[in-house]
């Protein structure tokens, strides 16, 4: 087996040492009954070639977005990523080391997520970020629960336009740790802010907003910031497509008290569904109950600078049940490819891959609906908008797939049950999309409907 | 006070500057002192073009973002150079020898790389349409099959991404299985040598935590853990292999007096690759396991993370899985997103989309890479070079356990008594050496602990020349060179760094106005 | 003239009246090593013996200090929490954690004088 150095030579050798027969015998103090005599009913060892073509007839199977024109979005974006992006994180320095806990060894991860750190406190406009969550459903359901710790309240504000998954992940934990959950009904053209603040009672920990949300609307989060804060709660901001926040006022800057995101847009492929990066951000008060690894600067015995673990005494490995949560490993390898997608962008780059996002999608928009059947809803977006088909959604996206494009996400996927939603889908545009996949969809739309 | 931790802080000891090493540059040959990417950016400068474009319809609504971003803006050269000097300050297991208990560091094929990039895998959106994803869902269904084979139960929920992860899914179906009994159970028995992430999970799941304390062989005092069964026990976790290194040789009694109590057993999988392929948890009696991916089937740790954790179950917790899952309907593969198409009831969602497909295509490649010959020859090389550190080493460090180990072999400090010499300064050492070192303090069931595990992925000749790096770092402690341990590491980027400063006024982030 | 007393949680009391002082001893100081962090109560809060009174963080160890007696705390140090490199381990010294007006002294009967908590403390090696 190629992966295997020992030798039958080294093996009898080390038994020796060891001073056992066999391998076998190496299992004592497994009970005898559980130990087994011969290898699982499994396929035997195969070599590269073999492996890699199971695994192309597997892939073959599929519609990729690579070479089919893909509108897709609802928190997963195509986006282009730098040859450099995928080069760099392959370094087996970066892909093959461990959690930086032996920082003399570790300053190259640990300077990346300082550097990460800093890049996503900035993008999101707050004053300090973590070192990554899992992704960003997970990281709104830490942020609400940290919330809750901060407020030590238990009842959360969700708005309607939260993304579903984040809502039914944050759902899960409210079921065992037994916090409430009050939420207005999603609607397509965006949600009501009125309504919203009039559940902020306080009893509320938090308030959480989606911007641009699961149907692309953006939304001014200064008045419900000004409400929650009235009644001592948290207001967070969630962002599914960070992106935008090169061209969209950042949360930061809007009153959020914790910003919870998906970094995938940077650095990251779709790669059905993950391994994707959550980012969340928040104000230096509250750091103590962040949940998640955290960078800090220190000095070495020679007086110069370098990289630590710090406020380590809030995670699991130390706190155990009293821990902020029980995360452990966390997306180090996403965040280190976001962070090189983001320093190659800088100001310059940033802006003007959201500006070419969201004019691409305010010339589809424009062109689909000049298309009979079809109504776009949004009044405000940045590269994601819904549609109203007069033909159910979830159907006309199959005969999309059937011309070989991938349209956009029929709602009734996200929302199932809501019989409001049946003939909406929600379609996303970004620099990847040419003029041509556009006119493809166009056309094909047409045929459809 | 309570909980006091055998933790050791970095605690900086005044370094001798070897005179007449400093460079004009401040980098030294091969090693580049290099500044964070804020410090070397330019305005308008940027690392990818995009052209600028004229948005005609604008729909921000009056929502523009109104001060620039921050970022620095470097060239493509400058980027490649940046990353390329950072990640020549990390270890990694490419490097050398990683023997770092409870982690398993084992090699990382790049195959698993490129088939993870292949198109049609790599570049799939999670919300396809079905019908256009069958490959994919295929995949998943062919990983579920290998780890339901592996370890003889039943069912197994793919979505969680981690470990911990892993962990909360099987204990939200523990609750959620007693719920449905119509019990209320809220104590889950957790040994003291436990992962921190076990207390925390079942604290998480709102459990209270009842600590159950090892025997003076490593293993769990049955006696005591029988002693804290009642009607109240929702269940135990457990760790199998144990974080000494040690086969639970009770397991069975364990299992059937936690059965018949009533309660449930999670298995903390995160040693499975001591016995994989060789012996199938399912035949020990557990309810549950997450398998960490990035463990036993060796996806990249990353610098800590991506991973992922899909978590087998019993027959009793099957139904109440979470949501998305794999099912074969008919003569196609169908993902459950909605729990009003389930059969079961699931508990709920833990994450966006259907989890860790990128690690699930690395993992798979690796397990068919094996077979399921190889996974046994695998678990035995690991516990093989586990036990000859230990028949090597036993003499001149001080084994914590007699006996046989599994994948890893834990010592503790008694070798150290009277040098002034602790495990930390012993693993810092071990970096002068050109040696990751081992795992230090874990776990806390014996004082000053060094947790060894060598993998299957090294050679004698490596274990070899460990061995005898160990043996004369320790000949040098025990002849009274302390102050040799308390200067280490020498040879390194940085040398200790100072974690009290840097815990006390913690800074997270630059700053323009406090870093000019 | 204060008395003080140590429990086997390491932690010292000194007890003036009806007013208990409490703060931990240098033995708990070295087992935790160099503080980061430390959270002490606010004034009013009832405390019933056993309760966590207060936190304490050094870089890898956290660790509640709990409340030896019961009572109404009086006042929380705020020194200390300012500045966690304050708490020096010396009894009955300014390093002190937070007192307690105590609803029942005779708690402090089961705690050690300082020649027994001596004695528990090389029993512990």
């Amino acid at each position: 087996m190629r992966y295997l150095p020992l030798t039958d030579e080294d093996r009898k050798e080390m038994l020796g040492v060891v001073g056992v027969k066999d391998i076998n015998g190496l299992f004592a103090d497994v009970p005898n009954q559980a130990l087994l005599k011969a290898p699982v009913d499994l396929p035997s060892r195969q070599g590269e070639m073999e492996v890699e073509r199971i695994m192309a007839e597997m892939a073959a199977k599929n519609l990729n977005t690579s070479t089919s024109p893909s509108f897709l979005g609802g928190g997963a974006y195509r986006h282009h990523i730098p040859a450099t992006v995928d080069y760099m994180i392959q370094r087996g320095e970066f892909l093959t080391a461990y959690t930086p806990y032996q920082p003399e060894v570790s300053q190259g991860t640990l300077q990346v997520l300082f550097e990460f750190q800093t890049q996503v406190a900035m993008l999101t406009g707050m004053e300090v970020a973590n070192a990554s969550m899992y992704d960003g459903a997970t990281s709104t359901a830490e942020a609400v629960m940290m919330a809750n710790r901060v407020t030590r309240r238990e009842r959360a504000v969700i708005a309607g336009g939260l993304h579903p998954h984040y809502r039914e992940v944050t759902e899960t934990h409210a079921k065992y740790l037994g916090f409430e959950i009050v939420s207005p009904a999603p609607k397509a053209g965006g949600d009501d802010v009125a309504e919203l603040i009039s559940l902020i009672d306080d009893k509320t920990s938090c308030v959480v907003v989606q911007t641009p949300d699961v149907f692309g609307n953006l939304h001014d989060l200064t008045k419900i910031a000004e409400a929650a804060h009235e009644k001592g709660a948290l207001l967070i901001a969630v962002n599914t497509e960070i992106v935008s926040l090169g061209l969209v006022e950042a949360p930061g800057n809007q009153g959020a008290d914790i910003v919870a995101c998906e970094g995938q847009s940077l650095g990251n492929p779709l790669g059905f569904g993950g391994p994707y990066v959550g980012l969340f951000a928040t104000n230096p008060k509250y750091v103590r109950q962040m949940p998640g690894r955290v960078c800090g600067e220190t000095k070495d015995v020679e007086g110069k600078r370098g990289w630590v673990l710090t406020l380590s005494t809030r995670e699991q490995h130390i706190r155990r049940e009293k821990a902020t949560s029980n995360i452990c490993t966390n997306s180090g390898l996403c965040a280190l490819a976001f962070s090189i997608h983001a320093s190659l962008l800088g100001d310059e780059g940033i802006k003007r891959l959201a500006r070419t996002n969201h004019a691409y999608a305010c010339e589809l928009a424009d062109m689909l609906a000049k298309v009979d059947g079809v109504e776009v809803l949004n009044k405000t977006f940045f590269n994601e908008f819904t549609v109203k088909l007069s033909k159910p959604a979830a159907e006309v996206v199959e005969k999309l797939a059937g011309k070989g494009i991938l349209g956009g996400i029929p709602l009734s996927r996200l929302f199932p049950g809501n019989s409001d939603f049946t003939n909406m889908m929600i379609v996303a545009v970004t620099e990847t999309n040419t003029p041509k996949d556009m006119q493809a969809l166009t056309t094909a739309l047409k045929e459809i409907l | 006070m309570a909980d006091m931790s055998q933790g050791r802080t970095n605690v900086p000891v005044a370094g001798s500057q070897q005179p007449g090493t400093a460079t004009i540059s401040g980098s030294k040959g091969l090693e580049f002192d290099e500044p964070l990417i804020f410090e070397m950016g330019e305005e308008g400068r940027t690392g990818v073009d995009i052209n600028p474009v004229e948005i005609s319809n604008e729909r921000l609504g009056g929502l523009a973002r109104k001060e620039n971003v921050g970022l620095p803006g470097l060239s493509e050269p400058q980027i490649v150079r940046h990353y390329t000097r950072l990640s020549q300050k990390n270890y990694g297991i490419d490097s050398g020898f990683y023997p770092l208990g409870s982690c398993t560091m084992k090699h990382n094929p790049r195959i698993n790389e490129k088939i993870a990039r292949m198109q049609g895998l790599g570049d799939l959106h999670p919300l396809q349409p079905q019908s256009t994803v069958q490959g994919a869902l295929e995949l998943i269904d062919t990983l579920a099959h290998w780890l339901k084979t592996l370890t003889n139960m039943p069912a197994v929920a793919m979505s969680p991404a981690a470990g911990a992860h892993g962990e909360l899914c099987g204990m939200m179906a523990i609750a959620a299985a007693i719920t449905a009994r119509g019990e209320n159970r809220t104590r889950v028995l957790v040994p003291e040598s436990a992962h921190g992430t076990n207390p925390a999970t079942a604290a998480a799941c709102g459990f209270t935590v009842d600590s159950i304390p090892a025997n003076d062989k490593g293993r769990v005092d049955i006696a005591a853990f029988k002693a804290k069964l009642g009607p109240d026990v929702a269940g135990i976790m457990l760790t199998n292999p144990n974080t000494c290194g040690l086969f639970e040789n009770d397991i069975i009694e364990i299992a059937d007096a936690i059965h018949e109590a009533g309660g449930y057993f999670y298995c903390d999988g995160a040693n499975l690759n001591a016995i994989c392929g060789r012996v199938r948890p399912g035949d020990l009696g557990i309810d549950c396991m997450h398998i960490n991916l990035h463990k036993t089937f060796s996806t990249p740790h990353g610098g800590g993370g991506p991973g992922a954790g899909p978590t087998v179950l019993s027959e009793a917790l099957a139904p109440f899985a979470p949501v998305p899952y794999v099912i074969h309907d008919g003569n196609a593969f169908k993902l459950v997103e909605d729990a009003n198409e389930s059969d079961g009831v699931p508990f709920g969602r833990l994450k966006g989309y259907h989890g860790q497909m990128g690690m699930f295509t690395r993992a798979l490649a690796f397990m068919m890479s094996h077979g399921s010959d190889g996974l046994m020859q695998a678990s035995g090389d690991a516990v093989l070079n586990a036990n000859y550190l230990r028949a090597s080493l036993g003499d001149t460090l001080s084994v914590s356990f007699d006996g046989l180990c599994m994948h890893e072999v834990l010592f503790d400090d008694r070798f150290l008594k009277d040098t002034d010499v602790s495990t930390l300064d012993f693993a810092k050492a071990m970096i002068d050496e050109g040696f990751h070192p081992m795992t230090m303090y874990f776990p806390l069931v014996v004082h000053g602990a060094l947790l060894m595990e060598p993998t299957e992925s090294e050679s004698k000749e490596t274990l070899d020349l460990y061995i005898k790096t160990v043996r004369g770092l320790a000949d040098k402690a025990k002849a009274g060179d302390a102050e040799f341990f308390h200067s280490a590491p020498r040879h390194t980027p940085r040398r200790r760094l100072d974690e009290t400063a840097a815990a006390r006024s913690p800074v997270l982030r630059w700053k323009p106005e406090t870093n000019e | 003239m204060s008395t003080i007393k140590y429990t086997k949680d390491h932690e010292w009391v000194s007890v003036d009246g009806d007013i208990a002082t409490v703060g931990i001893t240098a033995y708990a100081l070295e087992q935790l090593g160099d503080l980061v962090f430390v959270e002490v109560p606010d004034a009013g809060k009832s405390v019933t013996a056993g309760d966590e009174a207060a936190v304490v963080e050094s870089v890898k160890a956290a660790s509640e200090v709990y409340a030896p007696v019961s009572g109404e705390v009086t006042e929380g140090n705020p020194a200390i929490a300012d500045d966690p490199a304050a708490v020096s381990g010396e009894a009955g010294g300014d390093g002190w954690f937070f007192k307690i007006k105590m609803s029942n002294t005779s708690e402090l009967d089961g705690m050690m004088n300082d020649a027994e908590y001596g004695e528990y403390l090389s029993s512990l090696d």
